[in-house]
């Protein structure tokens, strides 16, 4: 057991030296490596502290079942399941645990975790997905848009829109589009990915993925395909503005920075249309931090779709998640949560990959 | 201050006036046009905020748990009328008393978790960035791993530690308040912890060093007066996120009682059954009062980020007048940007 506590705290300081040393060629292949054992730490504090923080309030049997058995019973249900054990025992087996892909079974019913997230995981990135197209499609050509309008109107409407759609809670933009569009307009859905009919036929499929979107294609039937779509759209929207916000914001600023950049006169002065100047000269730039800082709303989307999920009840994994919290089972918190980590972790190395292939300059 | 510019004769400028070097003061003055509007109406809505909370026992017509008055029974689900100007909930409590007594739970959570952030956060960061070693390796790894993690998980996490899920005021706002600020450390950390190692390196510190100063007079004298300049920017941001933090967890239901205190969180989670049925005047109130009291800060947040940042600060045109001479107090290169040892990362 201790062998992964030392692969996994070792590549900490290494890097920073070495950096300095590198050239040549192989500077990207380091600079990638370092990045992908960078990882291992990442996911290595945050199980522990989750860990630690879990158990410090008792063991999960007793915060589960607390009430409902006798001491006795509830004595032996510890035993069974080694919560009696030093805690650094638990400790060390729980690393091994999560390192063979193992994360704990749930107490309220009795599921592995691994099970439950492959169940629900594939609905939050369906969410996700639908939320980040929305957030292109906002928050790129208005963020252009404002920088290309500077201080003028414009940019006055696209800020305040951009501020707004980031201090409107998801709940509450959920709740607000529900009322207009469920309730008053009755034209999409309360909540819920699919109607009851479309579930039905997509249980019927052989290799049901999960991802409703891909599903509702397999059935090959028009309907159910519209019928996941207009699932989709409050909760994608919802969630979608609030990145929208965030991204407007960001192209404004990169955008106003490169559209002074020497090079974008020079283009101006040869007759380049002010279209695409922006859309070309300015653009392309500034989408380096873009890229970057998408891997940072990962994060930002996950406890967003806790969230969203909540509100339109859409069976994902925040969804379960709230869903596990209210039954007090700690054991799939704690399993849902290192996952998420973990999949935090590896997003963030494929955006700085990708953000590296794009711009040298990262590498160093 | 007068670190960067010294060479530009800066002890031949005579100071300004302390007032208008108060931070946000100074920025006001500083701002022309869109930017001085979009600031000022921040500061407005922050004002209006702190000053609603204050007075909430006066301006609220009834307290947050009060289910009756003289005439009995409010009754649940009330559409607004005269008695009750934004209508009753499902729990049968006044919609106009709960967003009002609101306000107070949301300055009391912000308070709280900025303070206890901002003393944790700029300690560790001095410590870390001037000591340096392995001990800043760790603290670094660390911060990036929480500050990488989704908030509202972490912050969960922390409510269910610190009081099991939800409790009294007092209680219940330390555990919305501490699940905050485990989430904000890293952020104070990275700012102050990247001003620290740039300072480190000025010439009037390793004066410092020469005359014997101890370590722990150089950093708490001499570099932590010159890293906090971006405190206030970061500030704001977080008192924003702060509200929406609480709010999310009371709407997850790991807030604070209803009967302890008015929460928009929690409200808002009990309206979610009444949206369905058409009941708007339950979820549209509290959701306003977290919209306004974070677009206040986000204004202000903003505002004092453009004004730091050269590229984006508009510029009073010149009129007649010269051209403002080079403050000391503006060094240009403020920026929020964090380059560490493991700058791996670029960030936002």
């Amino acid at each position: 057991m201790t062998t992964t506590v030392i692969t996994a705290e070792a590549p900490a300081s290494p890097p920073a030296p070495r950096k300095r040393k590198a050239a040549g060629g192989s500077q990207l292949w380091r600079y990638l490596i370092v990045r992908l054992l960078l990882i291992l730490p990442t996911v290595f504090i945050l199980v522990t502290m989750v860990f630690i923080l879990m158990r410090t309030i008792g063991d999960p049997i007793t915060a589960a079942l607390g009430g409902r058995l006798s001491a006795v019973q509830l004595q032996e249900r510890i035993h069974a399941a080694g919560y009696d054990r030093p805690i650094l025992v638990q400790y060390f087996e729980y690393l091994g645990q999560i390192f063979t892909g193992n994360f704990g079974t749930t107490i309220s019913d009795n599921q592995p975790v691994t099970k439950v997230l492959l169940t629900y995981g594939g609905a939050t990135l369906e969410l996700a997905f639908y939320a980040l197209i929305v957030a292109f499609i906002v928050g790129i050509p208005l963020g252009m848009l404002a920088a290309y309008f500077r201080d003028k109107w414009p940019d006055a409407l696209f800020r305040v829109f951009a501020i707004l759609c980031y201090a409107t809670p998801v709940f509450f933009a959920g709740l607000l589009l529900k009322l207009v569009f469920s309730v008053w307009l009755g034209i999409l859905p309360v909540s819920g990915r699919a109607s009851t009919s479309t579930e039905l036929d997509i249980e019927l499929l052989p290799h049901p993925t999960g991802i409703y979107l891909i599903d509702a294609i397999q059935t090959g039937n028009p309907a159910n395909l519209a019928d996941v779509l207009t699932h989709a759209i409050l909760p994608g929207i919802a969630l979608g503005l609030l990145t929208a916000g965030i991204f407007l914001r960001l192209v404004r600023t990169n955008v106003i920075g490169t559209l002074s950049a020497d090079y974008v006169d020079a283009a101006r002065s040869r007759g380049v249309s002010e279209y695409r100047l922006v859309r070309r000269h300015a653009y392309k730039p500034a989408l380096i931090p873009i890229i970057t800082v998408i891997g940072l709303q990962i994060a930002l989307l996950l406890g967003g779709a806790v969230l969203t999920e909540t509100t339109f009840e859409w069976k994902g994994l925040g969804f379960m998640l709230a869903q596990y919290l209210g039954a007090r089972d700690f054991v799939a918190v704690q399993g849902i949560v290192a996952l998420l980590a973990v999949v935090v972790a590896v997003t963030n190395f494929i955006v700085d990959v990708i953000a590296a292939l794009i711009d040298p300059r990262v590498r160093y | 201050m007068a670190i960067d510019t010294a060479d530009q004769g800066v002890a031949l400028t005579p100071r300004r006036p302390l007032w208008t070097r108060i931070p946000v003061v100074h920025q006001v003055r500083q701002s022309v046009g869109l930017q001085r509007g979009m600031l000022v109406a921040g500061l407005i809505i922050v004002a209006i905020f702190v000053l609603t909370s204050i007075f909430a026992p006066l301006l609220a017509p009834f307290g947050y748990s009060q289910l009756s008055d003289a005439h009995g029974n409010f009754g649940a689900q009330k559409p607004p009328s005269g008695a009750h100007l934004l209508g009753t909930t499902v729990g049968g409590y006044d919609v106009l008393s709960r967003v009002i007594w609101g306000s107070q739970t949301a300055l009391f959570v912000i308070v709280v978790a900025i303070v206890l952030s901002i003393f944790a956060g700029v300690l560790l960061g001095v410590v870390s960035g001037y000591l340096g070693g392995w001990l800043d390796r760790i603290l670094v790894v660390v911060c990036d791993a929480i500050y990488a993690f989704p908030t509202l998980l972490l912050a969960i996490v922390m409510s269910i530690v610190i009081s099991g899920g939800r409790s009294n005021l007092v209680g219940g706002v330390f555990a919305a308040a501490i699940s905050i600020t485990v989430v904000f450390i890293p952020q104070y950390f990275r700012v102050i912890r990247a001003e620290t190692v740039r300072i480190k390196a000025e010439a009037f510190v390793e004066s410092a060093k020469v005359l014997g100063a101890s370590s722990g007079r150089i950093m708490f004298r001499h570099i932590l007066r010159n890293a906090t300049r971006t405190l206030p920017l970061i500030f704001t941001l977080n008192a924003s996120e702060a509200i929406l933090t609480l709010a999310g967890l009371g709407f997850l239901g790991f807030g604070i009682e209803p009967t302890s205190a008015a929460e928009w969180g929690y409200d808002l989670n009990k309206s979610i059954s009444d949206v369905t049925s058409g009941i708007w005047w339950t979820s549209v109130f509290p959701g306003l009062a977290i919209v306004l009291a974070v677009l206040g800060m986000t204004l202000v947040g903003e505002s004092l980020n453009d004004l730091a940042d050269p590229r984006l600060r508009t510029r009073r045109r010149a009129v007649g007048s010269p051209p403002p001479a080079p403050t000391s107090d503006t060094a240009p290169e403020a920026s929020t940007d964090v380059v560490g040892d493991l700058a791996l990362e670029v960030r936002e």
